[in-house]
């Protein structure tokens, strides 16, 4: 049974793309055959993240309109022969996107694949809802602090009422996913703890990613953080939170840098 | 052989039975008629089906086709005519219903169409789920409960009283239609605003030291009070 998640959060920059990367290939590395969708019509990063922006040739936009074929607009990845991505097109806009025409890729997609994962773009207008519309499960990515916590309260609102399961009367299986979160700071009380967007929220926890170097490093050089540096502490944390998407029961850490003496000396190279 | 035929010659028994029949009176426009007819159906799906139906046409004057016409229509709605009233036997073709005559009136029990009506609309809303930011949820007609939280950014517009088993960290407005004895009660406060009967007060005005403890508040007067739940 193939399963559709949603990648979502409601505001931006809180880490969608990076979490929607590196949990597709984590999956893949899990042996699940994942593709990766673009929903961020006009500002598309995700091929950028995967380092496929070289090899886009058709992309979301020209399936939804009949230009071309599906299997001519998905990638596959070079490093991964499970994980294909569907890139969006960067010259058009989200009103490109219609409802019957993303039903029919996303029940395409369904025939081929074990996880689609719909990276959605920030904001809750027509592309954010649409990327949400046919999902079975959503993650919802947050940082610790209240402008993304309130965000993400609403767009659970809108889980719960504008998608295809919601209008059934069934349920969207939610999660939170945790990003850039700084132990250190969180116990200084500069960053909202666990507990408090857990209580805010009121859904069950998926992960905790800390906040770290790597990921930034990761994406400047097109490589999800799970395949970059599988070691790191982020990777770590997003390939527990892939097998608690699969079902496993993985007791939650806040996975920590693991630093020597020369980590400290040199942790800072750029990539 | 002939006296064989007659031995098991039967003889046909005339029985009368009478049965009530509801009685249509279309008028002109008919088409403003059948809509008529069909916001009842819509009201009691149903009640019309295996009913016996007589049409009487003493208060128009149709021709043969528009007759046939009628009846089709009524049939599209699953309603059979069972014979036509108030019409000349010139009028009505062979394929017609036949034309009755001599009906007696008598009341019609109407318990089935009034059964749906008949429940009281209810004065509380109940939500199980939390409210998320962004939500509003507006029952005018009474109490709102509410067994969760009420996120940041998100209103609950009651006629009555709100009672919230949560943090309460959006809108509350009780008694909009000017109940001035509505109050609200929550778990926890840390409301943006609270409203009862029109008289408000923001956060900046509510007492820090109330808050994140359970709380109601209610009106005195024109004066909102706000006190600690214990």
């Amino acid at each position: 049974m193939a399963k559709v998640l949603v990648v979502t959060s409601g505001k931006g920059g809180v880490g969608k793309t990076t979490s929607t990367a590196a949990l597709g290939a984590a999956l893949a590395q899990l042996g699940e055959k994942v593709v990766v969708v673009d929903f961020d019509v006009g500002l598309r990063n995700l091929d950028l993240v995967l380092g496929a922006e070289r090899r886009v040739v058709f992309d979301l936009i020209n399936v939804v309109q009949g230009v071309a074929k599906l299997s001519q607009a998905l990638i596959r990845d070079k490093r991964l022969e499970n994980l294909w991505l569907l890139p969006a097109s960067q010259t058009r806009d989200k009103d490109a996107l219609t409802d019957e025409g993303v039903g029919g890729i996303i029940a395409d997609l369904r025939t081929r694949f074990d996880w689609i994962l719909c990276d959605s773009p920030a904001g809750i207008e027509r592309g954010a809802t649409l990327a949400m519309r046919y999902a079975d499960e959503a993650v919802i990515v947050t940082n610790p602090e209240v402008s993304s916590v309130r965000d993400s309260d609403r767009i659970i609102g809108m889980l719960d009422s504008k998608t295809v399961r919601a209008e059934r009367g069934e349920r969207v299986e939610k999660h939170v996913l945790i990003t850039r979160y700084d132990s250190g700071r969180a116990a200084r009380g500069e960053m909202l703890s666990i507990d408090d967007i857990l209580e805010i929220l009121a859904t069950p926890l998926l992960g905790i990613i800390p906040e770290s170097q790597d990921v930034l490093r990761a994406s400047n050089v097109g490589s999800p953080v799970t395949l970059n540096n599988a070691a790191s502490a982020p990777a770590r944390a997003y390939v527990d939170a892939a097998r608690r998407l699969m079902g496993e029961t993985i007791t939650m850490v806040v996975p920590t840098e693991r630093k020597g003496l020369m980590d400290r000396l040199l942790g800072r190279r750029a990539a | 052989m002939n006296a064989v035929a007659e031995s098991t010659r039967q003889l046909v028994r005339l029985r009368g039975r009478s049965y009530v029949a509801f009685v249509f009176c279309p008028v002109v426009p008919i088409a403003g008629w059948l809509e008529e007819l069909d916001a009842t159906i819509a009201r009691s799906p149903g009640f019309f089906v295996g009913k016996p139906v007589v049409l009487d046409l003493s208060a128009l004057n149709l021709s043969q086709s528009a007759i046939a016409h009628l009846v089709a229509s009524l049939e599209q709605r699953n309603i059979r005519v069972l014979g036509i009233e108030g019409v000349d036997a010139g009028q009505a073709a062979k394929s017609l219903p036949p034309l009755l005559t001599g009906g007696r009136h008598c009341l019609v029990k109407q318990s089935e169409a009034e059964k749906p009506q008949a429940k009281p609309k209810s004065t509380s809303l109940l939500l199980e789920t939390p409210v998320r930011s962004g939500q509003s949820v507006v029952f005018i007609e009474g109490d709102v409960t509410v067994l969760g939280s009420v996120g940041s950014g998100a209103e609950i517009v009651a006629g009555g009283s709100i009672h919230i088993y949560g943090t309460l960290r959006g809108r509350a407005m009780a008694g909009v239609n000017g109940n001035a004895t509505a109050r609200i009660f929550c778990q926890k406060i840390e409301a943006e605003l609270l409203a009862i009967d029109g008289y408000y007060q923001t956060a900046e005005e509510i007492d820090t030291s109330l808050r994140h403890r359970p709380a109601q508040a209610w009106l005195e007067g024109d004066a909102m009070r706000i006190t600690a739940l214990h």
